[in-house]
């Protein structure tokens, strides 16, 4: 017996980009620059995080003629992004067979309520989340895989330093309740109580968890591959940069030797200018991206 | 997809019944959150248990991809493992294992860390070495030229097609093999030293040639071990070959 998009099929693709980068591109050329530097994996949009920050609007899902000619230029996983709620984007992306979906909070939010149900998707979900117990509810939807959200166009790391460690956190806390602790939890993270189980019993979410937003640098990538990390997505901190193909080939060395800081050190030299970047602690309430979402 | 007997399933129901995600995955474990993974020989599992002598040491490629399951079952298995990063990991290596991950990923990786040249000779030397999805592609004529095999990447479409059967493999005793296939190749060619274990839809999905193995599933994802112990054995052979003609020279 054949089965296609069950669970495991969903979560494994997310295995096999363990250890990996994926990059944020806007251009077929720019998916092949990607592809050619050691990119794990595409997320084709139509505007990098930074420049949707400076332009402001209603940031959307991708034209599909660029998705398109994306998948037409790379052989790796493609993957788009659709709007917080907005299912009928994510059908048009299943449509297009793109590899993965990100329900993502660097777009404008369609609901303010309700999130996709992912479940009702052959094509597997990645969702953002700043801690656990957002981490668990998207998984309740049907997410097969988890970004910790930092915030995105900023080429600051600190807010995804702060989400990564909330969410490894609260998972190594949930680990030191007691059975009869765990329901009090799940409420608490307003989470549904098996996911918590399964979290508090393995130590670990069920799905793969990357890290996204404000990774600018090797040692950026290196630092969140420490904290826990699985691998990063890098939105403008590459094709924002001075000499991209030199700095995605830097990140994509750093995420695989994290744990030897001569490496990241060899991977680091000589990149010229990283991404205009912005700190996040200046940002007012209404242009932080990472409250979109609940 | 649906002509080919094929169906989409309720991963809601499949889930609960899994207990969530049947995949160990996620960065858990000690006390930066990872399994440790170079731990030394251990007394259960398979391999050189019986006779207490010491467990092998295998290899996994660790430069992107899924190798913490293979070293997660390979543990369970007993053998000891090794992260393989650069050439100086392939010291003293019984085994080798290359995961599946993006090929392209890795064939760039391979290339970065100037792997080729020593992988090729440990499987000159004849060291068992199991390759699983991308692991296959590395193996064939057009990467490491292992095996004497061409992959076709992706054949069976993007990821809307990945799917899991039960496979028959030769060799393996027992009921059919879950096969868990991502995005996964083919073999579109092979010679006549390449005997083929299995095939889905006609298509060659599992190999092998001497004591080197490739598969285009991932059996490491469920709790399937066999293909596993395939290459423990073969290590077992060999070890046991070496021992013998070392004895033999000394005595």
């Amino acid at each position: 017996m054949r089965d296609e998009a069950t669970f495991t099929v969903k979560s494994g693709l997310a295995e096999m980009l363990k250890g990996g980068v994926i990059m944020d591109v806007v251009t077929p050329a720019e998916a092949k620059i990607a592809e050619d530097a050691g990119a794990a994996a595409v997320m084709a949009l139509e505007r990098v995080p930074a420049d949707i920050r400076r332009d402001g609007g209603v940031a959307r899902m991708s034209d599909p003629e660029m998705i398109a000619a994306i998948q037409e230029a790379v052989s790796i996983p493609v993957m788009a992004k659709a709007r917080i709620g907005h299912f009928v984007e994510a059908q048009v992306l299943e449509a297009l067979e793109v590899d993965y979906i990100d329900e993502s909070e660097v777009l404008t939010p369609a609901d303010e309520v309700n999130h996709i149900d992912k479940w009702a998707f052959k094509v597997p979900f990645v969702c953002g989340a700043t801690n656990l117990g957002e981490a668990l509810r998207r998984i309740g939807e049907g997410a097969a895989m988890i970004r910790s959200k930092g915030e995105a166009g900023t080429g600051d790391i600190v807010e995804a330093v702060r989400h990564m460690r909330q969410i490894r956190g609260e998972i190594r806390a949930l680990g030191a309740l007691e059975e009869a602790e765990l329901a009090a939890a799940a409420k608490r993270h307003q989470a549904p109580l098996d996911v918590v189980r399964k979290v508090a019993a393995d130590g670990r979410l069920p799905v793969v968890l990357f890290c996204a937003g404000g990774i600018a640098t090797p040692a950026d990538a290196a630092l969140m591959m420490a904290l826990g990390a699985e691998g990063v997505f890098v939105g403008s901190g590459i094709f924002k940069s001075s000499d991209p193909p030199l700095r995605a080939r830097a990140i994509v060395e750093a995420t695989t030797h994290w744990q030897d800081p001569s490496r990241v050190a060899a991977a680091s030299r000589g990149l010229g200018g990283a991404m205009e970047s912005l700190e996040s602690a200046k940002l007012t309430e209404a242009q932080l991206l990472a409250q979109r979402g609940w | 997809m649906g002509a080919d007997g094929s169906r989409p399933t309720d991963s809601r129901t499949e889930m609960r019944e899994a207990g969530i995600g049947p995949i160990g995955s996620g960065a858990a474990g000690a006390a930066d959150g990872r399994e440790a993974l170079a731990i030394g020989p251990i007394g259960s599992g398979v391999a050189g248990a019986a006779d207490g002598r010491e467990a092998p040491t295998i290899g996994v490629l660790a430069l992107q991809g899924g190798f913490a399951a293979h070293a997660r079952m390979l543990h369970r298995l007993g053998a000891g493992v090794v992260e393989v990063r650069v050439p100086a990991d392939l010291q003293a290596l019984d085994g080798l294992v290359i995961p599946g991950g993006e090929s392209t990923t890795m064939t760039l990786g391979i290339e970065r860390e100037g792997l080729a040249e020593p992988i090729r000779r440990l499987a000159q030397a004849g060291t068992p070495i199991l390759g699983s999805c991308a692991g296959l592609i590395m193996l064939d004529r057009e990467h490491l030229g292992a095996m004497d095999i061409l992959a076709a990447r992706n054949a069976f479409g993007r990821q809307l097609r990945s799917f899991e059967a039960d496979i028959e493999v030769r060799g393996l005793d027992g009921p059919p093999l879950r096969g868990i296939f991502i995005r996964a190749p083919w073999i579109a060619e092979h010679g006549d030293t390449v005997e083929i274990l299995a095939e889905v839809d006609g298509h060659p999905v599992a190999a092998r040639q001497g004591d080197i193995i490739a598969v285009a599933f991932h059996s490491e994802l469920s709790d399937d071990d066999r293909v596993h112990r395939l290459l423990l054995a073969a290590v077992d052979r060999r070890r046991e070959h070496s021992r013998a003609a070392g004895a033999g020279a000394g005595g």
